[in-house]
């Protein structure tokens, strides 16, 4: 009994022993995957921060005037003019749907006859 | 448990049988039993006691233990901590009042040399003179050789030179990462945003400090760490300042003015929503200050705020409004307007020479601007009592908008409040004020006698207001200035639909040497609209300005400020979006026929 109860107290040694190697170098790449999620989050960042700036850069007011006269026969933008404030009664209602037509009348056959 | 009986029958019987006392035995037996329940107890509690020193010792041991390994490791940054929003930047960014972008930073690089370090100091020179024009090829290879260890080359590049100098390959070239400051609109409220320059430079990093403008007055907060990933909000509108900017500057090439302002302010709560000020500049590359010479000759010199100028008739509604306010006129009275009018040695006369007299309503003083008939009403009113009036308005002290040039931009004021000051103060005359103090004056008429100071951020809740005058007073002083437009020197100034309301304001300039230029002129027009409950102040200021389009130059503002000002009103007043106040036509080509 002795010998069998000295054999598993050595196995399970050396399977800890085995798990803990194991969990150590886990742990050291989870914290080498960590370090470069934050690296590429911070160069993300920058390239976030970049991008902005050129939107920001695109989308000035100089930039889009020049770019709406030099389009303007295919946009024709205008500044806002106060003329251009609508009223809600302006709005056309939409058209009432036609009829479902039923019963089609043979136009085509009165013309032929009409037309010898 | 056996308990041993105090009386055990045996002993009791055998001493009776002797003639002793068997209570005794009792006793005895007695005594034992106490002794050992004392002992029991008293193990017990030894017992406790030691677990309780035991349990004292482990807790203290443990904290010992935690010191002793806190003092003995070498700190680290804790690598497994979930990272928040990491400081990148260490300068907020700017917006406009929608957020839009006005000013952000950008990562490039300082290029620095040490020459120790150079394999080839001829070719570095010469490559470098190809990549960066300014560079001397010939100078450079001097500083390279002549035993300096360091030397700065660039504050900033561009990524494309910084691969370019990668490229000569010279391991004496280094770089240093750099935070650049962006202006990415230009031009656009260059004026407000100032600009932004390296502070203590190093080899790894450099301060971003500001100049001018807001970047300066607010640099604390926008360098604050804790702040700095919250963008600064500005009360500009970055499409409205864009349009008043592009009007404007029009407005100055066909008014052939030296230069030109508008501030363009809500009355509710004084956010400023565009202040231009031309000519201007890039911020991205600030010019230079002016070595010598006038200041105001400076692109970087911010006529809105800096420049305090005579601003003429435009003053006459204060002397009026007051006048109502202290009851002493109604805009129905009639007051002395005969021209020329004689102070002492000073004569005072109307534009052009007109005679409006003897006697105008009050409300024809404003609608033809009469310059005696406001002096008159000053004369009622008294120095003291306009002098307080004046400095409720603010015209006395520097106004409190967030730019660092805006302290020491107080209005001139003389120190001795004659009689003829009060006087002249009535039509604009020896008392110069900047564009903003006098929208922040004409918004305090417009807001119904409620002065707000006025800002440059965005505000979120109304800011406390003064009153200054009476919420009928201020109707009938905004009813005065709707008659200029419809009626009066600013008849130009109609927009349809936007019930404009102001003042013209023609004041020749002074002379450096002393005495008025015969042929130059601030033209200055504050207005506000709508008419019925206005919202927005608007003053347009030309400098030097000249209408060409008749026989001789028209210097007055209702020829050139004001057809500006209506303009700006035309376009960006739907940008506010204020609907106009007319019917708008049918549409095109529907007509409604019967036959």
């Amino acid at each position: 009994m002795r010998p069998l109860f000295y054999l598993a107290t050595f196995m399970a040694v050396m399977g800890l022993a085995f798990w803990a190697y194991h969990e150590n170098y886990a742990t050291q790449a989870a914290l080498k995957d960590v370090s470069r999620l934050q690296a590429e989050i911070a160069d993300l960042r920058e390239a976030l921060a970049v991008q902005r700036a050129e939107w920001a850069y695109l989308n000035r007011p100089d930039r889009l005037r020049e770019l709406a006269a030099i389009n303007f026969d295919r946009l024709g933008l205008l500044a806002l003019e106060p003329g251009q404030f609508g009223d809600a009664a302006q709005v056309a209602y939409p058209a009432a749907a036609l009829p479902e037509i039923s019963q089609p009348v043979d136009v085509i056959g009165q013309q032929q006859e009409s037309t010898p | 448990m056996i308990r041993i009986p105090l009386r055990p029958l045996a002993r009791i019987l055998s001493a009776r049988a002797a003639g002793d006392n068997p209570d005794r035995i009792e006793h005895e037996n007695r005594v034992l039993r106490n002794d050992a329940l004392r002992d029991r107890a008293r193990a017990r509690a030894e017992g406790r006691l030691l677990m309780l020193g035991l349990a004292f010792v482990l807790a203290f041991g443990a904290i010992g233990v935690r010191m002793a390994v806190l003092a003995g490791t070498d700190p680290v940054e804790p690598q497994a901590a979930a990272s928040g929003a990491a400081i990148l930047a260490q300068r907020a960014d700017i917006t406009d009042r929608n957020g839009r972008l006005m000013a952000t930073n950008l990562l490039t690089n300082a290029l620095y040399a040490q020459p120790k370090d150079m394999v080839d100091p001829a070719r570095a020179a010469a490559a470098l003179a190809t990549i960066f024009p300014d560079l001397d090829a010939s100078d450079l290879e001097r500083r390279f050789t002549d035993g300096r260890s360091f030397l700065w080359l660039r504050r900033v590049m561009s990524p494309e030179q910084v691969q370019a100098v990668h490229d000569i390959g010279d391991p004496g070239l280094l770089f240093g990462p750099r935070e650049m400051r962006l202006y990415p609109n230009g031009h656009l409220a260059a004026h407000v945003l100032g600009g932004a320059s390296f502070g203590a430079e190093g080899v790894h990093s450099a301060e971003v400090i500001g100049t001018a403008g807001v970047e300066k007055a607010l640099d604390a907060r926008l360098r604050d760490p804790g702040q700095v990933g919250t963008p600064l909000a500005l009360s500009l509108d970055l499409t409205v300042q864009a349009a008043t900017e592009e009007v404007l500057a029009a407005g100055m090439k066909m008014m052939n003015a030296k230069a030109a302002t508008a501030v363009l302010m809500d009355v509710h709560n004084g956010e400023v929503l565009a202040l231009v000020s031309l000519p201007d500049f890039d911020p991205n590359d600030r010019p230079l200050p002016l070595a010598s010479g006038d200041a105001a000759d400076s692109p970087l010199f911010n006529r809105a705020v800096q420049g305090v100028y005579e601003l003429g008739s435009t003053f006459k509604i204060f002397a009026v409004s007051q006048a109502m306010e202290l009851g002493l006129v109604t805009p129905e009275s009639m007051v002395d307007a005969k021209a020329p009018m004689y102070w002492g040695k000073f004569k005072i006369s109307e534009f052009e020479n007109h005679n409006y007299g003897p006697l105008l309503s009050v409300t024809d003083v404003i609608v033809k601007s009469s310059n005696i008939g406001a002096a008159h009403i000053a004369m009622m009113i008294g120095g003291l009592r306009q002098q307080a009036f004046l400095k409720s308005l603010g015209l006395f002290d520097a106004t409190p908008v967030e730019l660092i040039e805006a302290p020491g931009a107080r209005p001139i004021v003389p120190a001795n409040w004659s009689e003829i000051v009060t006087i002249t103060a009535a039509y604009g005359h020896g008392v110069a004020a900047s564009p903003l103090h006098l929208a922040a004056a004409y918004g305090a008429i417009a807001n119904g006698g409620l002065a707000v100071p006025p800002t440059l951020l965005r505000r979120t809740s109304p800011p406390a207001a003064l009153r200054v005058m009476s919420e009928q007073t201020a109707r009938a002083a905004v009813a005065m200035l709707r008659g200029v437009v419809t009626r009066g020197t600013a008849s130009l100034g109609e927009v349809p639909g936007y019930a404009v309301a102001g003042k013209t304001g023609t004041a020749d300039k002074p002379k450096p040497t002393g005495g008025y230029y015969p042929d130059k002129v601030v033209n200055t027009f504050a207005s506000m609209f709508p008419a019925n409950d206005p919202r927005y102040v608007l003053v347009v200021t030309l400098d030097e300005p000249a209408e060409t389009s008749g026989p001789k130059p028209r210097r007055t503002a209702g020829w050139t400020a004001v057809p500006v000002g209506a303009e700006i009103i035309r376009r960006t007043a739907p940008l506010l979006g204020l609907r106009p106040a007319v019917e708008v036509g049918a549409a095109d080509g529907i007509t409604t026929v019967s036959n």
